[in-house]
C-alpha cells in the first residue's frame, strides 16, 4: 500500500447560498482545491463525490459525471464516482479516494462533497434526511433525527448525569470557534441562555442543540506521498483510515449511549497509524446535535464514557484545551451540508496542520482526526492526518 | 408639470389579535414570535369587511379631505392580492361609491404586496401625459395566512388611497423607479385559499435584494443619502425586515418610526406602504422629504422620492381620521372569533 497525502484543499462558504446552484458550489470547491494543489486538470485520474440526496433535494442524480463535466473534465473521461452513506457520505468518499491512491490504481484523485439542502421546504428537508434512518422501523412510526438523538441525550443524562447546561456548552464552544472561521455559516458567539431559551425541537434538544441545514461544498486533492513534494511544501499525510457499520435502527443497539461504529472505525484508524487517541492534537467530530459531540469525544477515547459533558463544561475541548474539538465551528456553527461535511472536516484539519488556521489555530498541531457519522451511528468513518 | 399627491385617505379595521393568542392554539411560542417578528398585534377585518369595503372607506376619506369634483377623476386602480372576485373588478364598486363613474377607466392590479404603488405609478403616467386630470391609486388587502403557518402571525387588513394630480398637490413625487425580477418567493394559485411561500427564501434573495436595489437606484439617481430625507417607509411584512433595511441604508429611528405600522397593525400587504405613507403625511410639514420603497413578491420593488409642498399647510387633514386615530379604540379578539371572522371555520355544506 502506498502512503497518501493531501496536497490541496478548497471549500465554499457554508450557509444559504441562494445565488449558487449545486453544480456551481461543486465546481467552486473543486477548483479551489485544484488551484491550491497547483495541478492541471489533465493530471486528475479520478473524482469521488460525497453526496447524500441530490436526487431528492434538487432532483438531480448522476452527479459525479455532472461535476466532472462542468469542471471541464468530460473530455478527459476521468473515473467519476458518487459515494453515499447519509451524513458520512463525505468521509466515505475521502476513504474511497484514499484507497484508490493507496492501492496504486490512481495517482491524482480529487475528492469532493456537496449538498444543496435549502431549495426545498423545511418539512421536505426533514423527510429527506429521515431517509437515512430505518424507514420500516423508525421513520414510519414518526421518528426523526432530532427525536432519536433526543432519546440518546435523555439516556445519557440518566446514566451519567450529563446536564442540560453541558449540552449547551457544546453549542457555545462551537459557535465561539465558528466566530473565528470566515467560512462558517454562523459567525456569532452565543451563550448558554441562547441555547436553553431557544425553541424546543425534541426534549431535551432545542433549536441551538441542532446543526443547521446548509448549502455548501468542500474538496481535497490526493496524491502518493512520495510525489507530494512536487506540488506542496507541506503535504498532509493520511496516516489512518477506518470505517465501520452498525445496526441501522437505534433500538437494535446494545447501548444507545455508545456508538460502536465510531469505536470500531477509530480503533482501525489508530491501528493503521500506530497511534492512540493521546497523540491527537485537533479533532473535527460529527456534532449534528450537541449530544453527538459528547458521545463522539467519549467513543473516540478522548474521555471516559460518561465524562464527555463534564469535560466540555471544564473547557477541555476548546482551542486551548486538552484536545481541541471542532475548531471550524463543527456541524453546529460551520454548517452541515450533509455530503460536504466529511470533506469540510478534512479541509479544517489540513488547514490546522499547515498552521494556517489564523485566529483559531491550535498551537503545534501535528496530528489531526476527523470523525463522520451517518444516521444515528450506522456508519462511522474516522481519518487520521499528520504533517508529512 | 409637477405630478404629485392631491389628497389621501386611509382605513384599518378596528379588530386586533395578538401573536400570543394565535400561538396558544398552534403550540407555538407566541411571545417569541412576537419578539422575532416585531409584531405586537395585527388587524383583522370583521365579517362585513373585505378589500372592497376597505378600498371604499380609504377612498371616501381621501375625497373628504379635498374639494375635487369626483367627475374629474379619469382613472382608478385598486391594487390587492385579495380582490373578493376572481372575475369582476373591485375598482368599479369603489368608483361608484365615490361618484367618479362612469366616465373613467378602471382596473384591478395584482403584484403581491406592491400592487398599490404600481397603481400610483400608473396614475403618475396618466396625469403627467395629460390623459387624465386626476387618477386614484389604492392599495388594500385582507391578506390570507393559512392556519398555523408563520404568515398567520402577521397577515392583516387595511388600505390607503391616493389622489394623484398636478394642481394643488400637497406632495410632489419627484421620482419613481423600480427593480423587478422573476423570483418565486411567495405565491397563491387560482382557487387556492392560502398563499405558499419559500420560508427563509422570502428574506435575503427576495425582500432584501429587491428593496435594497430599488433604494440604492433611487439614491444614486437623486444623488441623495439617508440624511436628505425627513421620513422613510419600507414594505413591512413584519417590524424586523423594514427596520433592518432602514439601518442598512443609514436611516435612524425618528425617520422610520412614524411610518412603521407593522408592530401594531401587522402586514397589510398591498396596503402596507400606502398606509405607512399616509401615517407620515398625517404629520409631515411643508418641505419634508419622504423616501418610500414598496416590495411585492414574485418579485419587485417600487421606490419613490416625495417632497411635501406648501399646499400641505392649507390641506384639510382634519376632515378624515388619521392612521393614529384609526389605530385606536381597538377590540381584541380571541382565536375562535378571529377564525370565524376570517372564514377559517368551514361549516357543513360549505
Amino acid at each position: 500500500m502506498r502512503r497518501v497525502a493531501i496536497i490541496g484543499v478548497g471549500a465554499t462558504e457554508f450557509g444559504e447560498l441562494w445565488d449558487s446552484s449545486f453544480r456551481d458550489i461543486g465546481i467552486e470547491a473543486g477548483l479551489a482545491a485544484v488551484a491550491d494543489a497547483k495541478i492541471n486538470a489533465d493530471q486528475i485520474d479520478a473524482l469521488y463525490v460525497g453526496n447524500m440526496s441530490a436526487g431528492r433535494f434538487i432532483e438531480q442524480e448522476h452527479i459525479a459525471a455532472l461535476i466532472a463535466d462542468y469542471s471541464g473534465l468530460a473530455r478527459d473521461h476521468i473515473a467519476a464516482t458518487r459515494v453515499e452513506a447519509a451524513g458520512a457520505s463525505g468521509g466515505l468518499a475521502l476513504r474511497q479516494g484514499f484507497l484508490a491512491v493507496a492501492s496504486g490504481l490512481h495517482d491524482i484523485v480529487v475528492v469532493g462533497g456537496a449538498e444543496k439542502m435549502l431549495d426545498v421546504s423545511d418539512v421536505e428537508s426533514s423527510i429527506i434526511q429521515s431517509a437515512a434512518l430505518d424507514q420500516e422501523w423508525e421513520t414510519v412510526l414518526g421518528a426523526t433525527y432530532p427525536a432519536l438523538y433526543a432519546l440518546i441525550a435523555k439516556r445519557h443524562m440518566h446514566e451519567y448525569g450529563t446536564t442540560r447546561e453541558q449540552l449547551a456548552d457544546v453549542a457555545v464552544k462551537n459557535h465561539r470557534h465558528g466566530s473565528l472561521n470566515p467560512k462558517a455559516q454562523f459567525r456569532r458567539e452565543i451563550t448558554r441562555e441562547t441555547v436553553m431559551g431557544s425553541p424546543m425541537v425534541a426534549s431535551p434538544l432545542r433549536m441551538f442543540d441542532c446543526a443547521p441545514s446548509s448549502d455548501g461544498a468542500a474538496a481535497v486533492v490526493l496524491c502518493p506521498l512520495d510525489e507530494a513534494r512536487k506540488f506542496t511544501d507541506v503535504p498532509i499525510e493520511i496516516i489512518g483510515s477506518g470505517q465501520a457499520s452498525d445496526t441501522l435502527s437505534l433500538h437494535h443497539r446494545r447501548d444507545i449511549c455508545t456508538m460502536e461504529a465510531t469505536k470500531a472505525a477509530a480503533q482501525r484508524a489508530f491501528k493503521m497509524a500506530g497511534l492512540t487517541h493521546k497523540d491527537v492534537d485537533v479533532a473535527e467530530v460529527h456534532d449534528n446535535f450537541t449530544i453527538s459531540e459528547i458521545l463522539a469525544i467519549e467513543d473516540l477515547g478522548f474521555f471516559a464514557k460518561g465524562q464527555g459533558g463534564k469535560a466540555t463544561e471544564a473547557g477541555l475541548t476548546g482551542l486551548e484545551g486538552e484536545i481541541a474539538v471542532n475548531t471550524s465551528g463543527g456541524l453546529k456553527a460551520r454548517g452541515d451540508p450533509i455530503g460536504a461535511t466529511g470533506l469540510a472536516q478534512a479541509v479544517e484539519i489540513v488547514t490546522q496542520l499547515r498552521g494556517k488556521a489564523e485566529k483559531r489555530q491550535v498551537k503545534d498541531a501535528n496530528v489531526g482526526l476527523t470523525h463522520n457519522v451517518g444516521g444515528t451511528g450506522a456508519t462511522a468513518v474516522v481519518h487520521l492526518f499528520r504533517r508529512g | 408639470m409637477k405630478v404629485g399627491i392631491v389628497s389621501y385617505g386611509a382605513y384599518v379595521p378596528r379588530y386586533r389579535i395578538t401573536p400570543e393568542e394565535i400561538g396558544k392554539v398552534w403550540g407555538t411560542d407566541g411571545k417569541a414570535m412576537s419578539k422575532g417578528l416585531m409584531i405586537n398585534c395585527k388587524s383583522v377585518p370583521s365579517p362585513d369587511e373585505d378589500t372592497i369595503t376597505i378600498a371604499v372607506e380609504a377612498a371616501r376619506n381621501m375625497m373628504r379631505r379635498c374639494d375635487v369634483n369626483p367627475r374629474d377623476i379619469g382613472a382608478l386602480y385598486v391594487g390587492s392580492e385579495s380582490h373578493p372576485y376572481a372575475v369582476k373588478p373591485t375598482g368599479t364598486i369603489v368608483a361608484e361609491a365615490i361618484e367618479a363613474a362612469p366616465n373613467l377607466t378602471v382596473a384591478d392590479y395584482e403584484f403581491a404586496c406592491k400592487a398599490g404603488t404600481a397603481a400610483i405609478q400608473t396614475c403618475m403616467g396618466l396625469v403627467g401625459s395629460g390623459m387624465v386630470k386626476y387618477g386614484v391609486a389604492i392599495g388594500a388587502d385582507t391578506s390570507q395566512g393559512a392556519p398555523g403557518d408563520a404568515l398567520e402571525f402577521s397577515a392583516s387588513a387595511g388600505g390607503a388611497a391616493f389622489l394623484i394630480g398636478s394642481e394643488n398637490v400637497i406632495a410632489t413625487i419627484d421620482k419613481t423607479c423600480s427593480y423587478t425580477t422573476d423570483t418565486p418567493d411567495f405565491w397563491r394559485r387560482e382557487g387556492e385559499m392560502y398563499p405558499r411561500h419559500g420560508g427563509r427564501f422570502t428574506g435575503e434573495p427576495a425582500y432584501f435584494k429587491h428593496i435594497m436595489s430599488a433604494a440604492k437606484q433611487m439614491m444614486s439617481c437623486m444623488n441623495t443619502t439617508a440624511k436628505d430625507y425627513t421620513y422613510a417607509v419600507f414594505h413591512q411584512p413584519n417590524g424586523k425586515f423594514p427596520s433592518r433595511v432602514a439601518k442598512q441604508l443609514g436611516f435612524a429611528d425618528p425617520q422610520v418610526l412614524p411610518g412603521l405600522l407593522a408592530p401594531t397593525i401587522g402586514n397589510t400587504y398591498s396596503g402596507a406602504v400606502p398606509l405607512g405613507l399616509s401615517a407620515i403625511l398625517d404629520e409631515a410639514k411643508p418641505g419634508d422629504r419622504i423616501f418610500a420603497v414598496a416590495y411585492g413578491s414574485g418579485a419587485g420593488s417600487d421606490a419613490f422620492d416625495i417632497t411635501v409642498t406648501d399646499e400641505m399647510a392649507r390641506f384639510h387633514r382634519e376632515k378624515a381620521p388619521t392612521v393614529k386615530e384609526l389605530n385606536s379604540n381597538l377590540k381584541f379578539l380571541d382565536y375562535a372569533t378571529y377564525a370565524k371572522f376570517r372564514g377559517k371555520i368551514l361549516l357543513g355544506g360549505d
